[in-house]
């Protein structure tokens, strides 16, 4: 018996999607194995297993059809997403609690795909960086030999400890927090240190490029619109822009901000996950531009070094609103 | 200690007199509980309910008199409206007030009609038009299917018909979901 | 006029689906055979059911009135060829709903006569004339959405009319029957064009077609030519660009919102197939039984045929060949196009095409996957609405929010599902929703009256009592007035008492003269229920 109309349709699919996120991923996939060694890959696979799993079982407890959803791919988005923010060398647990966070509580809790209202990843990402901050901060110094990454990952507390010590740093904002706490020290003394490299941080810029790149495949693509991205880097680039010229000596310079930390992870990936954000245009551009200033005050004036989960969490929630505020005029109807 | 006591005292007297004026001012003529529950009703006028038309259900139902399943013509769906509207439980249709049908009009046999302008006077929406020893016939429009013409006909004459669907009136269905395609087929 | 100068207009959204038009360009248009039976359904256009003018047994000619317009919005039905009228009886329409419509059923007698037809004297009719012409002669758009012309056909009132938009465009996959009209009959539709536009008063005539059609555009503007107020302009192809409201974008500018006439706004739009029928109409007389309809699909040789209404649709399609496996008749294009409930449900107006569908050409739809809110639909969109938030409150019933993000401005081309990632039937939850609505304010409007009536019933049930009282009254004070005036000069204080005793004495004096009456009328309601 036939359907109605339409009776073609174009080739897409939700998997389809999901899968050129997942494709756009592999150039930061890359730096990142470059600058930090195979823990990445650990942790992608320790994700995307956990991410799957509980889906699976997610699936199952609420009756849907499993082979549908487990092959949509979001559930594997979400676990890369929460592997790529995730430092390479954290415990092994911390990954699986998060992924069980974001699959079980932030998705499926609120009806699954389609229905969550925070990103999931970010919200995982919110609730770890809460509760150990210290871990979240650990990132390997320098690339890593596979058996040291392994000891990191799956050691014992205490000697994954010790061996974190020797081989950690904190990323360039967490330096750059940490540094201008000293006295007299301003963002110039700061950022002489290595750890800083010609924009965002040693290797970090590399990684953002890398994102960029991504993202802007995924533009090309038509998966994204260029609104989120634009309008966040914009604000960013113009907010820290203003405080920078003011008092440059407290004050990092745009290029840092956008180079370093969640920026360009954010600007392309996270803020543009559809489930989660504004859909309008206009309302695209303010949900991205909040994002932004929230990013910025949390880096400059909060208690965490890097605000992109925050921001997205907390415009997350103004979403409906700016939405319903937000609508486009219909054909016939502009003035 | 004075001051702060008197600019209470102050702004106590002016919201005080903006909220009686604002009484006055905006005053809700007639009971608007009434009126909501009345939208809600069908209409039929039938008096199933127990009550002599959908106004005096609505009154009932708005003094705590009457409870909320009492209609068989506004029936499931009616039930769900007035429970939202008052925040009251839903229950089921009470089965001693009647059933759900579908819509249906009356339909007077005009062979057998022989003109005793009873149904006239039961109808309560003037849908019969009619004289005395003139043939009567039903308006169908206007017709509400409340049945009252039936009982006070002396020769039996009026009947119900179920309205037909039509090209003007036919819905489309509630979009089907497809998960399980493989299943439906070995239903099927 | 050369068209090439033009500026061009472009709507947002709108999809590009495979066109499939080739197949079915190759031949040129046939007369379809007759039919061993027609089946004239009289509900053919939107607006009033026609009513049947005649009988079973009765003989017509080709071209004679079967039905006559009900009221000015309606549009009469004429009789497909000469043959015997054998039932005029309900037959399942040409409607996905599968439902059943009065319709003239007509054997052929094979001779196919002519009902004496003669040119109508448009230039000396007055334009109400003309219009009442064109409603007897059963002309309504031919595009698919087949209201009657002749209520397009007036000015608008405040604004002088600027643009007749004729639309050739034809958007939709695998319809070709304007293409080969306007590649075949171009003088035809331009002589059509000219009465329109005189009817209209319009300054300019403006022919779009979208670029994929070079063959029609090159003979409309080869006959154009002569015509310095016609311009026969290419448009882009992008599906729905043959929409009325989107080509009139496209070509003017001008954005019609819903819900308003396009004359206020100084253009009106056409088809190219109605522009035609009206040349038929006006100067050869003869009404609207016959149309051009593209057969596609799974057949072996896709083309297009005329095709007089009332023709069964498996007959229509047998003449291209059909092949064996085909699951149903889509009437329409794949985008807007609607399942027949039947393989025998006869060709209407609003038929411009009939595709054979099988599984393999029209698969079934992947499973429907919950919105990721990506927004594609929303990009698609060719009225600016936000399919994605229509569907939620469709689909939770939430019908006055659904209403809200402009429900009603949805022309369901379709481009929304199809662009879905999710494969959601996005239309059938607006085209659900939108029904509905219409449901409930019958609903309403029937309820509201009934309420009225009651009302006024009660009101009138009381006036009566209070009229009978009042009536009791003064035929009581004027009793006590002449008992008073009996009495004459007698104390006061047994005035009350003689007062009371004379009202008595009246009323057991009309008791009386009541009773031969009560007597009488049983004994004839009886004599009436014996009957």
């Amino acid at each position: 018996m036939l359907n109605n109309s339409p009776y073609v349709r174009a080739n897409s699919s939700v998997t389809r999607v999901m899968l050129k996120v997942l494709l756009a991923l592999v150039p930061a996939i890359g730096v990142s194995l470059w600058l930090f060694g195979v823990g990445i890959l650990i942790q992608l696979a320790l994700a995307s297993l956990t991410a799957l799993a509980c889906e699976a079982l997610m699936l199952k407890a609420r009756g849907k059809p499993m082979r549908l959803f487990l092959t949509d791919l979001s559930a594997v988005v979400t676990a890369w997403l929460i592997a790529l923010a995730f430092p390479a060398i954290a415990p092994w647990w911390l990954v699986v609690v998060a992924t069980i966070i974001a699959i079980v509580l932030a998705k499926h809790l609120y009806g699954g795909l389609g229905q969550n209202i925070f990103n999931p990843a970010m919200v995982a990402y919110a609730a770890m960086i809460v509760a150990f901050p210290s871990l979240m901060s650990q990132w390997p110094s320098t690339q890593l030999d596979t058996a040291a990454q392994l000891q990191a990952v799956f050691g014992h507390a205490d000697a994954t400890q010790r061996a974190m010590d020797a081989i950690t740093s904190a990323t360039p904002l967490d330096s750059l927090r940490t540094g201008l706490r000293a006295a007299g020290a301003t963002v110039e003394s700061v950022v002489q240190s290595p750890v800083f490299g010609w924009a965002g941080g040693s290797g970090w810029e590399w990684l953002s490029l890398a994102y960029l790149v991504g993202g802007l495949w995924l533009w090309q693509q038509k998966i994204i619109t260029w609104h989120i991205p634009l309008a966040f880097i914009g604000t960013l680039a113009a907010v820290s822009g203003v405080f920078w010229l003011v008092q440059p000596d407290s004050f990092a310079s745009p290029l840092l901000h956008l180079a370093a930390g969640g920026s360009m992870l954010g600007a392309f990936f996270i803020l543009t996950d559809p489930v989660s954000a504004a859909t309008t245009p206009r309302g695209k551009l303010i949900y991205a531009a909040g994002a932004a200033l929230i990013t910025y005050l949390i880096r400059s004036f909060g208690a965490f070094p890097d605000g992109v989960a925050f921001a997205t969490l907390l415009l997350n929630i103004c979403v409906p609103l700016i939405d319903m505020k937000t609508q486009p005029a219909v054909f016939g109807h502009k003035q | 200690m004075l001051t702060a006591l008197l600019v209470m005292l102050g702004l106590a007297i002016l919201i005080g007199a903006s909220l009686g004026y604002a009484s006055l001012k905006f005053k809700v003529e007639g009971d608007p509980l009434v009126e909501k529950i009345d939208a809600i009703l069908p209409q039929t006028q039938c008096g199933q309910c127990g009550f002599p038309g959908c106004k005096p259900y609505a009154t009932a139902i708005a003094n705590g008199e009457a409870d909320i399943n009492c209609c068989p013509p506004g029936g499931d769906d009616g039930i769900h409206k007035l429970a939202d509207l008052l925040g009251r439980e839903y229950k089921p249709l009470n089965a001693e007030k009647g059933v759900e049908k579908p819509k249906a009009v009356a339909f007077i046999d005009e062979a057998t009609c022989i003109g005793c302008t009873l149904c006239l006077q039961a109808c309560p929406v003037d849908a019969i038009a009619g004289a005395a020893k003139q043939m009567h016939t039903i308006i169908a429009p206007l017709c509400t299917g409340c049945e009252l013409c039936i009982a006070p006909c002396p020769v039996d004459c009026i009947t119900m018909e179920t309205v037909q669907e039509t090209v003007d009136t036919w819905k489309w269905r509630f979009p089907t979901f497809q998960i399980k395609p493989v299943n439906t087929r070995t239903a099927a | 006029m050369n068209a090439a100068l033009r500026k061009l207009f472009s709507f947002n959204g709108g999809v590009k689906p495979q066109t499939h038009k080739a197949e079915s360009t190759r031949t040129p248009i046939v007369p379809l055979p007759l039919p061993p039976v027609f089946v004239v359904p009289l509900h053919q256009s939107v607006g009033g059911t026609p009513i049947p003018l005649v009988k079973p047994g009765q003989k017509v000619l080709k071209g004679e009135r079967i039905g006559a317009a009900d009221g000015n919005y309606s549009a009469a039905i004429h009789a497909p060829t000469s043959g015997t009228v054998v039932a005029v009886e309900p037959r399942t329409m040409a409607h996905t709903s599968g439902l059943s419509m009065l319709s003239v059923v007509i054997e052929p007698d094979g001779d196919d006569q002519w009902l004496a037809t003669e040119k109508f004297p448009f230039q000396s009719a007055a334009p109400d004339e003309v219009r009442d012409y064109l409603r007897d002669a059963g002309i309504v758009g031919l595009g698919g959405a087949v209201f009657p012309s002749h209520m397009k056909l007036k000015p608008g009132k405040a604004t002088p009319m600027k643009t007749l938009v004729i639309n050739g465009a034809e958007c939709e996959p695998f319809i070709t029957c304007d293409d080969m009209l306007m590649r075949e009959r171009p003088a035809e539709i331009l002589r059509g064009i000219c009465i329109m536009r005189e009817l209209l008063q319009a300054e300019e005539a403006v022919v779009g077609i979208e670029d994929n059609k070079p063959e029609a555009i090159a003979s409309m503007q080869t006959a154009a030519a002569t015509m310095p107020y016609v311009q026969v302009v290419a448009v882009p192809t992008r599906y729905p660009a043959g929409g009325a409201k989107q080509l009139i974008r496209v070509l003017t500018g001008i954005e019609v919102p819903h819900g308003q006439r396009s004359t206020d706004y100084g253009v009106q739009c056409f088809n190219v197939g109605t522009a035609y029928a009206i040349h038929e109409a006006i100067e050869l007389g003869r009404p609207l039984i016959s149309r051009i309809v593209t057969v596609a699909g799974h057949v072996d040789t896709p083309r297009n045929y005329e095709v007089r209404f009332g023709t069964p649709m498996d007959f229509l399609v047998q003449q291209a060949g059909l092949k064996t496996g085909c699951d149903g008749f889509v009437m329409g294009g794949p985008m807007m196009g609607f399942r027949m409930p039947a393989f025998d449900v006869p060709v209407v107006k609003a038929t411009n095409c009939v595709i054979a569908a099988t599984p393999a050409l029209f698969p079934p739809p992947p499973p429907e996957m919950p919105c990721i809110r990506c927004g594609e639909c929303a990009r698609a969109c060719p009225t600016d609405l936000q399919p994605f938030e229509m569907y939620w409150h469709s689909r939770a019933k939430n019908f006055g929010k659904a209403q809200e993000y402009s429900l009603f401005d949805c022309i369901e081309c379709g481009c929304c599902a199809y662009v879905c990632p999710s494969n959601i039937p996005l239309v059938d939850y607006y085209r659900f929703a939108k029904t509905e609505i219409w449901a409930r304010e019958r609903q309403m409007e029937a309820a509201d009256s009934a309420r009225q009536r009651f009302e006024a019933r009660n009101e009138r049930i009381e006036r009566e009592k209070r009229e009978k009282a009042e009536k009791l009254a003064a035929r009581a004070a004027a009793t006590r007035a002449t008992a008073q005036a009996d009495a004459g000069s007698a104390p006061s204080a047994d005035g009350a008492d003689d007062a009371k005793k004379a009202l008595i004495a009246a009323a057991i004096e009309r008791a009386k003269a009541q009773k031969p009456a009560t007597a009488e009328a049983p004994a004839v309601a009886d004599a009436s229920t014996q009957d």
